[in-house]
């Protein structure tokens, strides 16, 4: 028998540093990678309302530079299943995220990133890049097209594997709201042994699986996931509140 | 607010550069406009290594403290930058003016930083600051909240002939000062 990777501990409460139960720690030993990335000094509490006004926007970004299909980059069509990845993006307060940016990107249908530092030997697709960027739309909606990727192993530890997972980055109306996150298919058993998604607390690691919606679904032709995002805190300051020097 | 709802974050991963490359992003404005300057340095880890798969994102004012308000801006306050194979970061931006702080305190010209890569398994957040600003970083009142003095004046960006210089260390003795979201 093959070794099992052993399953990661779940975080502890102090360093889980609530009140979202949503971040994880700096410092997860598991992930190897965070033992010298991870600050050793406590972070600094800044004075309330110091946190500079808005956040970017990208309402000037050309159709072309905007890539919603991903299956559609090339002159063939990616091999795998084609899939549907779509939601909404809203802040802590329920309140849509409109005309904001969402970057995404994966591995292929085979676990292979086109990316020169993936060399595991799985075959790259020539048909697939991988990576889309979209503006969410009025009501803070996105919607991709693409396939599934696979897992892929990596080196973190013994027989390690990753799950399927695709990369997401949002902005959000401030700054501060910035979220880069990793979204799972539903009943993935490869979860139970990853330190990466392990290092969220339990109760909020759901939350980074998509759901199958049928209603997404086009039929004959795509199964869809639901992905809905919610980034930390409420509406960024009114500019009024903070003048100029 | 419990925030009981909110996506967990997740780490960039070594494939970053895939999702977050977009070339131009580190330029704020033209090199030859008026206080261009080049804003570079180097994220290293907790063994004094470069860390080449991260990205270094910025927002900050113009030159007169202003951020981009609602409708076309010429100044878009926000530039990215991924680290290269030795760690370093490189963006041409301005010196940001200064802003009001609650209580009519100013703040000292400084910049918002958020790093993300692989190995963090959220961003990490500081801010840059100017060492040629004593008078203003002196009643600033983010720097006077950070307890040890001493590790202030890892905020605080170096001169140099073409701008100014800032390492971001992850950690050990240099470590930069990060703050809590």
């Amino acid at each position: 028998m093959i070794p099992g990777p052993k399953r990661p501990e779940a975080p502890t409460e102090e360093a889980v540093q609530d009140p979202s139960v949503a971040r994880p720690p700096y410092l997860y030993p598991d992930y190897r990678a965070t033992r010298l990335r991870a600050p050793r000094r406590p972070l600094v509490v800044l004075p309330e309302r110091l946190l500079d006004p808005g956040g970017p926007v990208f309402g000037e970004l050309t159709p072309h530079q905007l890539e919603a299909d991903l299956t559609r980059q090339h002159k063939g069509e990616p091999l795998g299943q084609r899939i549907i990845v779509a939601g909404t993006l809203r802040d802590g307060s329920g309140r849509p995220i409109r005309g904001q940016l969402i970057e995404i990107w994966q591995a292929n249908a085979a676990g292979r990133y086109a990316h020169q530092g993936d060399q595991h030997p799985a075959p790259l697709d020539p048909n697939f890049t991988g990576t889309g960027r979209l503006l969410t739309d009025s009501e803070g909606r996105y919607r991709f097209v693409t396939i599934r990727p696979g897992a892929y192993p990596w080196q973190n530890n013994p027989n390690a594997w990753r799950p399927a997972h695709i990369h997401f980055s949002v902005f959000g109306t401030a700054f501060d709201q910035r979220l880069v996150t990793q979204m799972y298919f539903p009943g993935d058993p490869l979860m139970a042994t990853d330190p990466i998604s392990s290092a969220i607390e339990p109760r909020a690691r759901r939350r980074m699986v998509s759901d199958l919606d049928l209603g997404l679904t086009v039929e004959q032709w795509a199964l869809g996931y639901r992905f809905d995002i919610v980034v930390e805190g409420s509406a960024a300051t009114p500019f009024e509140e903070v003048g100029r020097a | 607010m419990s925030g009981a709802g909110n996506t967990p974050s997740q780490t960039a991963g070594p494939y970053i550069a895939m999702g977050f490359s977009w070339p131009g992003r580190e330029r704020l404005l033209d090199p030859g406009e008026p206080g261009a300057l080049e804003l570079e340095g180097q994220v290293l880890d907790g063994a004094g290594q470069p860390v080449p798969d991260a990205a270094v994102e910025i927002w900050q004012a113009d030159a007169g403290g202003a951020f981009p308000g609602p409708g076309p801006a010429r100044w878009p306050g926000f530039g990215r930058c991924l680290t290269d194979e030795e760690g370093h970061f490189r963006f041409t931006t301005v010196k940001p003016g200064r802003l009001a702080a609650p209580g009519g305190v100013l703040q000292a010209p400084h910049i918002e930083v958020q790093v993300f890569g692989r190995g963090l398994l959220r961003q990490l957040f500081t801010r840059i600051y100017f060492a040629d600003e004593e008078e203003a970083n002196a009643q600033d009142p983010a720097l006077a909240a950070i307890p040890d003095r001493d590790a202030r004046a890892t905020l605080l960006a170096q001169p140099t002939a073409t701008g100014y210089h800032f390492d971001i260390v992850l950690q050990g003795e240099r470590e930069t000062v990060f703050f809590a979201r």
